[in-house]
């Protein structure tokens, strides 16, 4: 059962720290005039396309206490990243940016601007007018980025196996246990986890499906 | 003089570049009308003056306050300009009911101001705007006319100096156009705010404005009453009116037209030749040439 808790408790993590990182992102690329802005979706959309492996191997380097920020991370803080949770959670959190990035992004540039403009005119602040008027109308484009994000991390293999490894508790998730199994001949046990995985995805993206039955209802 | 507008923008029209370039002063409490066909720049002079499109250069200012300055850097937030804007389509919030659409457009809360007074305000507003039983509804349950009414109630609550209506007519079909137009009045008579409204439609710019801006292709052509500006002094006649045609009616060998001008519902008599090139819509000039008037002592 413990990589089954390890993995929830993983993505319930990411998926919280996405949300918050995610309005923001989101609402920078689809409003800011920056020219750099292209460049910020590019590397918030490269997951999509790079083998996992290619993000895992970076972060392994970057975060390795031989080079520079991985030395400076656990002689100075005390914190090692590779080989443990916290790993574990920034390379699921860089890897299921797209995830909850697009969708929101997406809802964001298709709220007409009248209503926005309407809000600034009324004397609201930006932020007021992202809170009051602008969340709570993008609902459908908040559940998508958030079940998106989460049953991403669930389903993660490559990037948690490269920086997190294969640590009983700490970093052994149960996409990395039934690889795990079946490396040590124990079908029953993996097909064990691949059925509960399967069943736990299968009804989080059904729930998901049938409240989004409705289309997007902007008006 | 309370608004003084010189500004220069570069518009992108389908008939290529073009230049915004107008120099305008409104005083307080006027109500003027822009008028032009689209793509004139009426809309874009009214997001510039609300601060929600940028000119190149140029300077605006309100009641002595300096909105914009392009030499001096000056350029007032949007919130800080506090125009009453009132968008051609619905901005209604639509996850917010009627009334708290419009509480939401109650500025901050000032210091003596109870949370009762504000209500206040908003309860009255209701009644004169005949919103009376839609307060708990949401946007997209109530008409279009409905809509724009609670979108110009909106704007009035948040206090603004001016109220800049931006074709706010233009989607509604002609009863709701015609009780919009009464209550547009009703609300400028009640306030005598200053308020800026953009049409294409002659014969609302007669019923509701005594100054019009013309504006063509950036520039504007001609200003005045709209009399001034609009009625053809070559036709002689001494009774005029402008209007527009709410239905056609065939009656054996006339055609009666039922047209609405100023506030009033009339129906005059037509040839079919003089019909020719009229439809439900068409902006009209009724005007009587040989025309003996009888005068009866009012009672």
């Amino acid at each position: 059962m413990q990589p089954l808790i390890l993995t929830f408790q993983l993505a319930l993590v990411v998926t919280a720290i996405l949300f918050v990182l995610g309005v923001p992102l989101a609402y920078w690329i689809a409003f800011s005039r920056n020219r750099f802005k292209y460049v910020v979706e590019t590397l918030v959309s490269m997951p999509l396309v790079l083998p996992p492996t290619v993000i895992g191997f970076y972060l392994l380097i970057v975060f390795s206490p031989q080079y520079f920020l991985g030395h400076f991370l656990q002689s100075f803080l005390g914190l090692r990243v590779v080989f443990s949770f916290t790993g574990l959670v920034i390379g699921s959190v860089l890897f299921s940016l797209p995830f909850m990035v697009n969708p929101i992004k997406a809802g964001l540039q298709n709220f007409p601007s009248a209503l926005r403009e309407a809000s600034y005119c009324l004397g609201k602040s930006t932020w007021e007018t992202l809170r009051r008027v602008i969340l709570p109308n993008i609902k459908p484009a908040l559940l998508t980025g958030i079940v998106m994000a989460f049953a991403h991390t669930i389903g993660e293999f490559g990037v948690v196996l490269m920086i997190g490894g294969n640590i009983p508790g700490e970093t052994r998730l149960a996409s990395i246990a039934i690889y795990n199994e079946v490396e040590a001949l124990n079908y029953d046990t993996a097909g064990l986890y691949a059925l509960i995985l399967v069943a736990i995805s299968f009804s989080i993206l059904l729930i998901f499906y049938y409240l989004n039955r409705k289309p997007l209802k902007i008006f | 003089m309370m608004i003084k507008i010189r500004i220069k923008r570069e518009m992108h029209t389908p008939l290529g570049k073009e230049w915004l370039d107008l120099d305008l002063n409104i005083a307080k409490g006027e109500f003027v009308t822009l008028y032009g066909e689209s793509g004139a720049g009426k809309t874009t002079f009214l997001r510039i003056l609300a601060g929600l499109t940028q000119p190149q250069e140029g300077f605006i200012e309100v009641d002595g306050e300096i909105w914009f300055d392009s030499r001096k850097r000056i350029n007032l937030p949007i919130q800080q300009r506090k125009t009453g804007f009132v968008f051609q389509e619905n901005s209604l919030f639509p996850h917010m009911t009627v009334r708290e659409n419009l509480e939401y457009a109650l500025p901050r809360r000032q210091a003596g101001c109870s949370d009762k007074q504000e209500h206040g305000i908003i309860e009255e507003w209701i009644v004169t705007m005949g919103l009376k039983g839609l307060e708990d509804q949401k946007p997209d349950k109530i008409s279009g006319g409905q809509k724009q009414r609670v979108a110009l109630v909106r704007a009035l609550i948040s206090r603004p100096k001016i109220l800049l209506l931006d074709e706010p007519l233009s989607d509604l079909d002609i009863r709701s156009r015609l009780d919009l137009q009464d209550e547009i009045i009703k609300v400028y008579q009640k306030t005598k705010i200053t308020t800026i409204l953009v049409s294409h439609d002659l014969s609302e710019v007669f019923k509701l404005s005594k100054k019009i801006f013309v504006i063509d292709r950036g520039k504007i052509t001609k200003s005045g009453s709209p009399q001034e500006v609009f009625v053809n002094n070559d036709l002689s006649g001494k009774f005029k009116f402008t209007g527009e045609i709410i239905e056609i009616h065939k009656d054996g060998v006339i055609n009666i037209l039922t047209l609405s001008i100023g506030n009033n519902v009339t129906r005059v008599v037509a040839s079919d030749e003089e019909i020719a090139d009229l439809t439900i819509g068409s902006k009209v000039i009724v005007a009587a040439k040989a025309f003996n008037p009888l005068i009866l002592k009012a009672r």
